[in-house]
């Protein structure tokens, strides 16, 4: 842990400091292509040959995506120090269906929460009146529409795909909570759940001020950027191999958009799969360059993030087998039709 | 002596919370037990719903992140 010593910074200090990190940002974002070609220069490498080409790839796309992501992750974590889960379950409780699910699944995005808090937070949400299917629609949207997988996506295929996989992140969130809120499967739950009637803890909130706000959202860089970069890393070496050397359109026969099958297969592929959004993503974006569809790819990205093994087992304390196989196959579901009408959008 | 426990199923946070509380404490010379919660029926019966979370003689101080040095030593103080 980073412990602060001293004498606080005044705000000012802050300030200053904040508006010269953007100021650095921007000048090292601007020389993205010149830092590539000179890398490339240093190397014995001929410029033209296929090494040449996955090299600078590499030291264009890196540095990249790693400014891209750490400004999403500071924003993102700048914004959340003004959501809790206990705030956000004040607001769910008693909610109707419909409306509920869909504000549950924007919440899932702004709540800060670490994953292993997933199963209590379940418990108290469902035993504050959180209805059960509300509780689905913020528990898929929290880790399918998370800051990395938007950031990584907004630097590598742009803003439109980020949006859009935002909104159908959130759609699918909605509408599986919903259905699952409709089978009225409250009694498939362990049967301890039910019998815990917790009382929320009552801390009181201090309201933060800005440099407090913004030191947490260095520790989110901190700790996000710290975790997931050596995954981007060798996300992207292995797409700057497949972008040097694969044959274009070599995947357009098996995952291009004429394979109807290959959206169904990617989920299942997805599923025993476990990563997270940023070792994914850049393999994706090689995916993506040699003619595998869009929504197969990011049918198989979702898949691997939102239905993943070691979560289910997590799950497995609180909820019976059956409900876990209506989750994973309304979830699923979802995701499939996610990847078929991304292949018809975006076409 | 007080009482100290962190609530957490067993997660890299809950452990450095933990750690953080035990330096401070010995760095203080304060006279605390440090317990670990990981069951999560208990953990729940707190009222807790994002871990790690910290309890003082039996009251919930602190919910969902691992704590600033600077929180630590108020609770020990």
């Amino acid at each position: 842990m980073s412990a602060t010593t001293g004498r606080p910074p005044s705000p000012l200090t802050w300030i200053a400091g904040a508006a010269g990190a953007i100021a650095a940002w921007v000048l090292l974002y601007s020389q993205l292509i010149p830092f590539s070609e000179w890398a490339v220069s240093l190397l014995p490498v001929e410029r033209q040959s296929h090494l040449g080409e996955s090299l600078a790839f590499f030291f264009y796309d890196t540095p990249k995506v790693l400014l891209l992501l750490t400004l999403v992750v500071f924003a993102m974590g700048v914004v959340r120090t003004w959501f809790s889960p206990e705030r956000t379950r004040a607001l769910l409780a008693g909610r109707r269906e419909g409306v509920g699910n869909a504000m549950a699944a924007s919440l899932g995005i702004l709540t800060p929460f670490c994953s292993c808090s997933a199963v209590p937070l379940f418990i108290g949400f469902v035993s504050a009146g959180v209805p059960l299917g509300v509780t689905f629609s913020f528990l898929i949207a929290a880790p399918m529409v998370n800051e990395v997988a938007l950031g990584l996506l907004f630097a590598m295929l742009g803003w439109k795909v980020a949006l859009t996989y935002l909104a159908f992140g959130l759609g699918v969130a909605i509408v599986a909570g919903w259905v699952i809120g409709r089978l009225k499967l409250e009694g498939w739950l362990e049967p301890w759940v039910l019998q815990i009637h917790a009382g929320a803890v009552d801390l009181p909130q201090e309201s933060l001020t800005w440099p407090e706000r913004i030191r947490a959202g260095l520790e989110a860089v901190r700790e996000i950027v710290g975790r997931v970069w050596y995954w981007i890393v060798a996300g992207i070496a292995a797409g700057a191999l497949i972008h040097g050397y694969a044959p274009e359109e070599l995947l357009a026969s098996i995952m291009g958009k004429e394979a109807w099958w290959s959206v169904p297969a990617a989920v299942l592929i997805g599923i025993p799969m476990y990563s997270n959004a940023a070792g994914i993503i850049p393999v994706v974006e090689a995916l993506l360059g040699k003619g595998a569809a869009l929504g197969t790819v990011l049918a198989f990205m979702m898949s691997v993030i939102a239905l993943s093994l070691p979560e289910m087992i997590i799950l497995r304390k609180v909820l019976s087998m059956r409900l876990i196989a209506v989750f994973v196959g309304v979830v699923g579901g979802g995701i499939l039709a996610v990847g078929f009408l991304f292949n018809l959008l975006f076409a | 002596m007080k009482d100290i426990k962190v609530l957490g199923p067993g997660c890299a946070k809950c452990k450095a919370t933990a750690d953080l509380i035990a330096a401070v404490a010995r760095d203080a010379g304060a006279d605390v037990t440090i317990g670990k919660v990981e069951e999560m029926r208990e953990i729940v019966g707190y009222g807790v719903i994002s871990t790690p979370a910290v309890v003082v003689d039996g009251k919930v101080v602190h919910v969902g992140s691992v704590p600033t040095r600077e929180m630590v030593e108020g609770w020990l103080a």
